[in-house]
């Protein structure tokens, strides 16, 4: 590190939070560089474009006070981030120094940011369930090992209090099997750093995370950098101390949007919205960096939540998400209107590798035909609903108000629950078998007849 | 051509500029002091851009570059069946055994494995006069036989010599014509299309057991399909299915800029799955090329040339093979990406503005045609397209489906039904109906085609009906549009819908996809019949058979299970007095 370089005084341009470097020797692309100001204060930034005739860097801390005479170093090699287990139970600012108050860390490694991508042959398929306690995520749309679930919110959502129940409910099974949890805050406000702090302390969830708080008014530049600082605190947790580490990281909205600015700045041609053309493959440097590996112990799974702006689900953000992520977890305003914790859409919401990680040895042998019954009639009694609006209640058949009436208990007893309760997937599953009772034998079209005999309550 | 030096003048992202050569357009250069692969996209004046197919952190101007004055190939030879590969044809397993889990840069492996053993049988002799895309000899790869042909390089020529029966590698010399030598492995430059003797027109169907594609909207051999849907609706699981259960004889499998885990599933499922057909398992027939949406972009633009190509090769041998491009709007966005660098004109939304030119050249290789040795081949394209914002009226949706006759929408309201799978019956649609309902009124039944033209109208009539029933309920429509209804919903729930994770379901052979159309029909026949005697809607609707009809695709022993449907429904509607 402490490598002698050159020190250059040739800024010759400064625009939002690039600075223009001229007559350098030749510099690394995405080179580490450290600016220091008039006042001898220091600033860290990376090299974005690197020629012969100019320098681009982008500061993480912003150029507010960086003039032209401000000097340039290069220091030769690209960001490093220094990692060890005694992480655990810390908090770290978005740009990675402890926060805490507590000792500096002694690095055991240190790890470039950027990661490197799984190779795909080297992949493990993930097939493990892991249990969060909530009904509508376990049951319906099952997380397993090395899956990115995404939750998609909106302002005005509980997303912050059902990422923390996820946070502290979170369990592998497996005896022997170590937890961790990174969370990684981007650009959410005081208020809710202290809420988030005071859960993880109230809970003891701390103990088995390592939090990274970058907060609304840090810079906005800082947010493109910490979700690379956690993730790959996560790959050594997870793939080389053994690990199984759950990545919370909120809010990716606020990600994205430093990526707009960061790339207006630049002057890049804009792609849907203003984001830049390459917001899909700078999303999914992120999240593909959840996943299992074979021979290896160790597994990422991600939540990263996304508060989709105006609620729309085809806006850029949730979109290109949504494309990367195996499934998604789909908040509903109209359901936390009606007073239902978590407001969880199940019918927009989907989890890729659920198949993989239920059945028999897994979760239960009934279990998929349960939820894939759960969601026909559920549907069913939401297409009935904008029907009775209309017409009334009673000109629907028998058959009909039946399903109606699943829709209503569906809500109330699959959906809502406490915010600290922890229903494990046998009770989930045992609440779905007592709400299809309500509906006739011969509208079950989804299950096989051997759970039906096997499971259904007998009234 | 000697390998000319130059050096690299500018480094942003994986689009570098070098000055101090002259190559010509999309040669390959090798950058830096790692010398990393990429390909020259763009000149001007005495500059370079070049597109570098690895990460290019801490390069830096002033590095050497090399012009090696050859366009990207692959490798062509025994030994592709069964590989992984990343866009530009790197063995994936390779890397890992050289490098470890994670891709780092720098690493070089060729296509085709060198220390293979393969048993060349020859079929031409010394003194043949030969001409290219001739068969040489063959050499038994897994359950395919892999036929060496005489390079497209070589016109015309007289076999001079030619190897015994034996045991070979991939780059022994197995014949010598007009002076040069042969060996097992062709070189093709991946962005031109492979020459055919003559494209035929395609009317045979590709069979894909899905019983809503190969009844509603069958796709030919050598035909294009595109499949858009918005995320999350199944274009990943619609797009596995075919490479599983589609009759094709070779599949190459592309997973272009798409997800991780995806590839994974595709790597564990398929070498335990066996080919309905010849009881192998389907890795066997499977080439798999994985460029996953974090591994370099410059390389993701090449992956579906890469595909396509080793696609051809294997139709030039007289194969069928089926393409899976899963996404071409990543592809598209790869080009975005790049050319954004480039700082061109932008066109629609971003995309270059020859966007509609790469995607219509790079369909318009599909086709069934006649090799040079006379036999047929095919290669059947089947494109992904994630619009944006599940918006078809985006550019690379409308500039696919301008080019493909095949059609296959995916739909979210399906999916938030768990309709699966979610093509929507409406919106869908073939242009092969015609010319492949010949080869089905032959093969398959005379009413086949009449089938599909009755549920059509049934599925049709439904969404009018649906929308006076949003309006006044089902309740105050007349006895027989209750019984359409019904029939339409027998039509989506038992017909249409198909769980490609069931053992038994999963896959639905033609003849057993027409009795359970005939079967429901039928039940529509004698229903219009009861109805016309007086009999309610409801106790047609609730009659017993109709639980047991909707089990009967999940039933080990599902055709018996038929039969017995078809003698209940007569029994139990005569009961109603027909």
């Amino acid at each position: 590190m402490a490598k002698v370089t050159k020190e250059y005084k040739t800024i010759s341009q400064i625009a939002g939070p690039l600075i223009f470097v001229k007559n350098t020797e030749p510099v690394g692309y995405e080179e580490m560089v450290s600016v220091r100001l008039s006042d001898g204060s220091q600033r860290r930034g990376q090299v974005l474009d690197s020629s012969d005739d100019i320098v681009v860097v982008q500061l993480f801390e912003g150029t507010t006070g960086v003039d032209l005479s401000a000097s340039v170093r290069f220091l030769g090699e690209s960001m490093k981030m220094p990692v060890s287990k005694d992480m655990l139970g810390r908090v770290f600012s978005g740009a990675g120094e402890p926060i805490d108050g507590g000792a500096a860390i002694v690095p055991e490694k240190e790890l470039d940011i950027e990661g490197a991508a799984i190779n795909p042959w080297a992949r493990d398929n993930p097939s493990d369930f892991i249990e969060t306690g909530i009904s509508t995520i376990d049951g319906m749309n099952t997380l397993v090992r090395g899956q990115k679930l995404p939750i998609f919110s909106a302002a005005g959502l509980p997303h912050n209090d059902i990422a923390l129940q996820i946070a502290r409910q979170a369990k592998v099974t497996g005896e022997d099997e170590e937890f961790a949890v990174v969370f990684i805050a981007m650009g959410i406000t005081n208020e809710e750093r202290q809420t988030f702090m005071h859960e993880f302390e109230r809970t003891g969830a701390l103990e088995r995370a390592v939090v990274f708080l970058n907060l609304a008014d840090d810079p906005a530049v800082e947010r493109i950098v910490t979700p690379r600082l956690g993730l790959t605190t996560a790959e050594y947790l997870a793939f080389e101390l053994g690990m199984q580490v759950l990545v919370i990281m909120t809010d990716m909205t606020n990600y994205c949007e430093a990526l707009r600015q960061v790339s207006a700045a630049r002057e890049e041609v804009p792609g849907r919205r203003g984001y830049p053309g390459y917001m899909y493959t700078n999303l999914a440097m992120l999240y593909e960096r959840a996943g299992r590996i074979k021979d290896t112990k160790g597994s990422i799974t991600q939540i990263p939540i996304l508060s989709m702006p105006g609620d729309d689900i085809t806006h850029p953000i949730p979109d290109l998400s949504g494309y990367i992520t195996e499934g998604q977890i789909v908040l509903s305003r109209e359901l936390h209107r009606n007073g239902i914790y978590p407001p969880v859409n199940v019918s927009s919401s989907l989890s890729r590798l659920m198949n993989a990680g239920i059945g028999k040895g897994k979760t239960r042998e009934d279990h998929k035909a349960v939820s894939d019954q759960l969601y026909a009639a559920y549907a069913e009694g939401k297409d009935l609903r904008g029907l009775v609006a209309i017409v009334g209640k009673d000109s629907l058949s028998d058959k009909d108000r039946k399903f109606l009436d699943f829709a209503d208990l569906f809500e109330d007893r699959i959906v809502r629950q406490g915010h600290d309760e922890d229903r494990s997937i046998v009770e989930t599953l045992n609440i779905a078998w007592d709400i299809l009772t309500e509906l006739d034998m011969d509208q079950l079209t989804r299950i096989d007849r051997k759970y039906i005999d096997k499971y259904l309550p007998k009234k | 051509m000697t390998a000319e030096q130059g050096v690299i003048y500018r480094v942003a992202g994986p689009v570098v500029t070098a000055i101090g050569i002259s190559p010509r357009m999309y040669d390959v250069v090798h950058v830096g002091n790692e010398q990393l692969m990429g390909e020259v996209i763009k000149i001007v004046g005495d500059k370079t851009i070049i597109q570098v197919y690895e990460e290019t952190s801490g390069i830096k101007p002033g590095e050497p570059v090399t012009n090696t004055g050859e366009p990207l190939v692959v490798e062509l030879g025994p030994g592709l069946l069964t590989s992984v590969y990343d866009g530009i044809q790197r063995p994936l397993p390779v890397l890992r055994d050289m490098m470890g889990d994670f891709i780092f840069r720098g690493a070089t492996a060729p296509g085709l494995d060198r220390e293979a053993d393969w048993e060349f049988v020859p079929v031409a002799k010394v003194g043949d006069e030969i001409f290219a895309g001739q068969v040489l000899g063959t050499v038994q790869e897994g359950p395919m036989e892999h036929k060496i042909m005489v390079p497209p390089s070589i016109a015309k020529g007289k076999i001079e010599k030619i190897a015994d029966n034996g045991t070979y590698k991939v780059d022994d010399v197995i014949a010598v014509i007009n002076g040069v030598d042969i060996t097992m492995i062709q070189k093709w430059p991946v962005r031109n299309a492979r020459p055919v003797a003559e494209k035929l027109f395609p009317d045979v169907p590709l069979i894909t057991g899905l019983r809503v594609l190969d009844t509603m909207f069958p796709i030919a051999k050598g035909g294009a399909a595109a499949i858009p849907g918005a995320f999350g609706t199944g274009k990943t699981v619609t797009q596995q299915s075919l490479a599983k259960f589609s009759n094709a004889d070779i599949v190459v499998y592309i997973g272009c800029g798409e997800r991780g885990n995806e590839m994974t599933e595709v790597l564990t499922e398929f070498p335990e799955l066996s080919d309905p057909r010849t009881g192998e398992s389907l890795m066997k027939r499977t080439v798999l090329i994985a460029n996953t949406s974090n591994m370099p972009v410059a390389a993701r633009e090449a992956s579906i040339y890469t595909g396509m190509t080793i696609a051809e090769y294997f139709r030039d041998m007289g194969y069928d093979v089926a393409l899976m491009a899963d996404s071409t709007s990543r592809w598209a966005e790869a080009m975005r990406e790049i050319s954004s660098r480039l700082e061109e004109m932008p066109g629609e939304e971003g995309y270059p503005a020859y966007l509609a030119g790469r995607l219509s050249e790079f369909y318009e290789r599909a086709c069934r045609a006649r090799t040079f040795d006379g036999s047929e081949g095919s290669v059947t394209v089947i494109g992904a397209v994630s619009p944006a914002g599940g918006d078809l009226s985006e550019p690379v949706t409308q500039n696919t489906l301008r080019i493909v006759r095949v059609f296959w929408a995916l739909d979210t309201s399906l999916r938030e039904r768990r309709h699966f799978p979610t093509i929507n019956w409406l919106t869908s649609y073939t242009m092969y109906g015609n010319e492949l309902g010949k080869w089905f009124t032959a093969n398959v039944h005379d009413d086949f085609v009449d089938n599909r033209v009755w549920a059509m109208k049934i599925l049709q009539r439904e969404s009018e009906l649906q929308e006076i029933v949003q309006m006044v309920g089902s309740d105050s429509l007349p006895e027989e549009q209750k019984m359409t209804l019904e029939v339409a919903r027998m039509i989506r729930e038992i017909f249409l819908q198909q769980n490609a994770y069931h053992d038994i379901d999963c896959f639905c052979p033609l003849e057993r996809q027409y009795v359970m159309l005939s079967l429901i029909r039928k039940y529509s026949d004698l229903a219009d019949k009861a109805i016309a005697n007086g009999v309610a809607v409801d106790r047609i609707a609730y009659l017993p058979v109709r639980t047991r009809f909707n089990q009967a695709k999940y039933e080990a022993n599902i055709d018996d299970e038929l039969v017995a449907v078809a003698k209940d429904m007569e029994q139990q509607f005569k009961e109603l007095g027909v």
